[in-house]
């Protein structure tokens, strides 16, 4: 499974023409951990989800090539992208409480995604239910399963919208701000337990987050976007090495614990990252 | 006790929601000019201590006090010129439909001090916005303005306390940057008394030099800023915490 | 100041005083309410209609009232354009005329029961407690009756005519404008910007009038428009009963009624007054929608 995307442009239109919120995007992604950084408007989200086809109607994509293993993602039809959407490629977002369905139990849930691309009886989807709830580490799956999402805890939230993406066994799983909403506590657990699921089953994993610290920790890769554009491509690894100097003000202007400065770096924005001339 | 020497006392705080405890006897006090930080995960009961503080909670029972004498339950305006705050998501603390003039001129109208006309452009500048956003709506300006829009909104009045709810945690750490600098300025030039309520231990540890942990409604540990750095702490879940925030520090 | 200067002035991003940031927000407003088509459609007629009506004595080249005996009942023709009634009189000029009377009814009930309605609202829902359930009880026992029943038995209360119609029609319609008010009250009364209000040190009252009903205003105008329909209706409905307007007056129920055993033979007379109902309705209800999506808050950010 390969995820291609060439020159990406999305466009809203606005009342002054239309306005670029992403610009010329190009990556890959094989069989990794790829990390998507930037802030709020630089198109991270965008760029990840115009691979689902999960844009706001008005948006107008443009690419050289936009391709989920090969499927051409602009020219699929709505019936392909149904076997893509929830089936080989998964979305996580945010809070759970909104992508849940109120009033349909946890178990269910599961269980209809799991049925969704299968033909199975009811009984052995509330049995694999049951298996994917102990997969992400729920310690009394039974109580869960029967539980509305009201009633599950914002981690709690999070690990049944992870075991309701994974029921169909995707080979894509993408993340946006999958631990924003959660305590440094929860957020440890939830994305150790997004790394096992991911490694164990070989999927690709696309993780979007402002936090470039916790994004470089975790994955195996990390694209840096600015104003609609990737601006330094690195190895997690080589974070410290980074060259662009809107990553390295990125770092820079975090207050740490351990290195205490009296005032804060800020960043200084070079409109020539803009149109990415260096 | 001691409330002498101390701006603030809070003393033996409990808030209860219904049947639940939220908050079950808080107690620290905070000297005049100093940063007081309270950190801890949802539902420690962080914001509602503030909350209760601001007087915009009152089913709350102990005492606490504002320079030595003993807040009310409602408060007067005496106290909202004295104690003023700013909330955590900058998109919501701003009235959608009025323009940043009419929340800037709001505390002075509402108080009968007027003179708003001298004051807006002054308070525009202290937070280093631009005189142009002055007649703009909310949803013209981005998060870190709106940001700024609100602590020039807490500051009009010229209190001497600032109670700050999360104030950088729906920004981007950009722009935090540019907010926690702002905060340090003010708090020097104004002689500001802070307490900064966080859950991210670097931002808090930051702009406080003293900090109290709270968990499930009580607060667990009262450390220094400097011990919290060096990792001398005696509660496991400050340690939790503070290993949770240095891990992601290490490159 | 020249038009396309005067749309940069009502567009700046930088307006340079309050009255022009106040201008350019109701300006924005209205470029987005343009662009809907239906909705300017419904603008346009009920403009026409107030217009016609207003104008009825230059418009209309008959007295409402004037009899003709000798030509009853006459089909639409050059002479009269819509044809006449029973009594030879005009159908276009009394159509005009009574626009006056039924539009004005619906322009008094609004006068009368917005204000109600939102004050009440937004109070219950800020104060809560008490007075909040005291209102909303009384609320609930006006909405139990079917507005046209309770309307009705006001009127019989009191003497048919026009003055108690409005009064009868605004004691109805008032609840579930309160109803909306305070939903909406309920939904911003803890809001941070609220609280951040209550911080800076205003009353009560002053959050209620200057912060609270401005925000719910939006969504009453919009279920207001909607409801303009009801009440014409309404209106025609009593006038139709024989409980407000009495005949001669021309008002657009009261004529529907006094023509209804000429639906087989002279469609035309009970038709024409019907239309305008019709008519005059689904321009509310088209601009209500319009409303609806310029001026609800949760679609716009």
């Amino acid at each position: 499974m390969k995820v291609e995307i060439a020159n990406l442009s999305i466009a809203f239109p606005s009342p002054r023409g239309p306005s670029l919120a992403v610009r010329g995007v190009s990556l890959t992604v094989g069989s990794e951990k790829l990390g998507i950084v930037g802030e709020s408007g630089s198109g991270k989200s965008l760029t990840a989800r115009s691979l689902l086809k999960l844009l706001p109607p008005e948006a107008r994509v443009r690419a050289d090539r936009l391709a989920f293993d090969g499927i051409d993602i602009l020219q699929a039809t709505e019936r392909q992208m149904r076997s893509i959407r929830g089936k080989r490629a998964g979305l996580i977002m945010q809070d759970p409480k909104f992508s849940l369905n109120p009033v349909m139990t946890a178990g269910e849930q599961i269980a209809e995604s799991w049925r969704l691309h299968r033909k199975t009886s009811k009984r052995e989807a509330r049995e694999a239910a049951l298996d994917l709830l102990a997969q992400v580490q729920i310690r009394d799956p039974a109580r869960v399963a029967d539980a509305y999402p009201h009633e599950l805890s914002g981690g709690m939230g999070q690990r049944v919208m992870i075991a309701m993406m994974m029921a169909p066994d995707p080979e894509l799983l993408i993340a946006d701000e999958p631990t924003s909403a959660l305590d440094a506590t929860v957020q440890a657990e939830i994305l150790r337990l997004m790394e096992d699921l991911v490694s164990r089953r070989g999927m690709s994993l696309i993780l979007i987050s402002h936090d470039l610290p916790l994004v470089s920790h975790f994955c195996d890769r990390v694209v840096v976007m600015y104003a609609g554009r990737v601006v330094e491509e690195l190895n997690a690894a080589g974070l410290a090495r980074a060259e662009h100097p809107y990553t390295r003000g990125l770092l820079a202007c975090l207050p740490t614990l351990s290195h205490p400065q009296a005032r804060l770096t800020t960043l200084t924005r070079d409109p020539a990252w803009m149109d990415g001339s260096n | 006790m001691d409330g002498r020497f101390q701006l603030i006392v809070v003393d033996n705080l409990v808030i209860r929601f219904g049947r639940v405890e939220a908050v079950s006897g808080v107690s620290f006090a905070v000297a005049r000019g100093t940063a007081w930080g309270i950190v801890g995960e949802s539902g420690s009961g962080k914001s509602t201590v503030l909350r209760a503080l601001a007087g915009l909670n009152e089913n709350w029972s102990g005492r606490m006090l504002l320079d030595g004498e003993e807040l009310p339950r409602r408060r007067t305006r005496a106290f909202f010129r004295r104690v003023q705050m700013v909330f955590q998501d900058p998109y919501g603390s701003l009235h959608p439909r009025q323009t940043i003039d009419r929340a800037l001129a709001e505390p002075l109208v509402a108080q009968g001090i007027g003179g708003a006309d001298a004051a807006i452009p002054r308070a525009l500048d202290e937070v280093a916005l631009p005189q142009a956003v002055r007649f703009r709506y909310p949803h013209q300006l981005s998060g870190g303005q709106r940001q700024r829009v609100a602590i020039a909104r807490a500051l009009i009045t010229s209190p001497e306390v600032l109670l700050l709810d999360e104030p950088t945690s729906a920004l981007d750490v950009s722009v935090q940057a540019e907010v926690l600098n702002l905060l340090s300025d003010l708090q020097r030039e104004r002689n500001l008394t802070y307490i900064m309520v966080s859950h991210n231990l670097a931002v808090v540890a930051h702009l406080c030099p003293m900090i109290a942990v709270m968990q499930g409604g009580r607060v667990v540990e009262t450390l220094s800023a400097e011990a919290l750095r060096a990792g001398r702490t005696t509660h496991p879940h400050t340690a939790e915490l503070r290993a949770l925030s240095t891990e992601l520090e290490e490159p | 100041m020249s038009d396309t200067s005067l749309r940069a002035w009502l567009l700046s991003d930088t307006p340079t005083s309050r009255r022009q940031a106040g201008w350019g927000r109701l300006y924005r407003l209205w470029c987005d309410l343009r662009t809907n088509p239906l909705a300017m459609a419904g603008l346009i007629t009920i403009i026409l209609l107030i217009v016609a009506a207003l104008a009825a004595p230059l418009l209309a080249a008959y007295s409402p009232d004037a009899q003709d005996l000798s030509n009853h009942l006459a089909a639409p023709n050059a002479a009269h354009w819509l044809g006449t009634d029973e009594l030879g009189r005009d159908i276009l000029a009394r159509l005009l005329w009574g626009g006056r009377i039924t539009l004005g009814m619906v322009v008094a009930v609004v006068v009368l029961v917005a204000p109600v309605g939102l004050v009440v609202g937004c109070a219950a829902g800020y104060i809560g407690g008490l007075p909040d359930r005291i209102l909303m009880r009384v609320t609930d026992v006006f909405l139990a009756f079917p507005r046209l029943i309770l309307a009705l038995a006001f009127v019989a209360a009191i003497t048919p005519g026009i003055t108690s119609a409005i009064i009868a029609i605004a004691l109805t319609a008032w609840p579930p404008y309160a109803r909306i008010a305070r939903a909406e009250t309920l939904a911003i009364r803890n809001s941070d910007f609220i609280a951040a209000t209550r911080l800076a040190g205003a009353s009560r009252t002053r959050i209620i009038l200057v912060h609270i009903i401005p925000l719910s205003l939006g969504s009453l105008i919009v279920r207001v428009s909607l409801d303009m329909s009801s009440i014409i209706l309404t209106a025609a409905a009593l006038g139709f009963l024989g409980m407000g307007a009495q005949p001669p007056s021309p008002e657009w129920g009261a004529m529907v009624a006094s023509a209804r055993r000429f639906i087989v033979n002279a469609w035309w007379v009970p038709m024409m007054p019907a239309i305008a109902i019709f008519v005059a309705s689904l321009a509310f209800n088209l601009l209500g929608d319009g409303l609806r999506d310029v001026l609800d808050p949760k679609q716009r950010s």
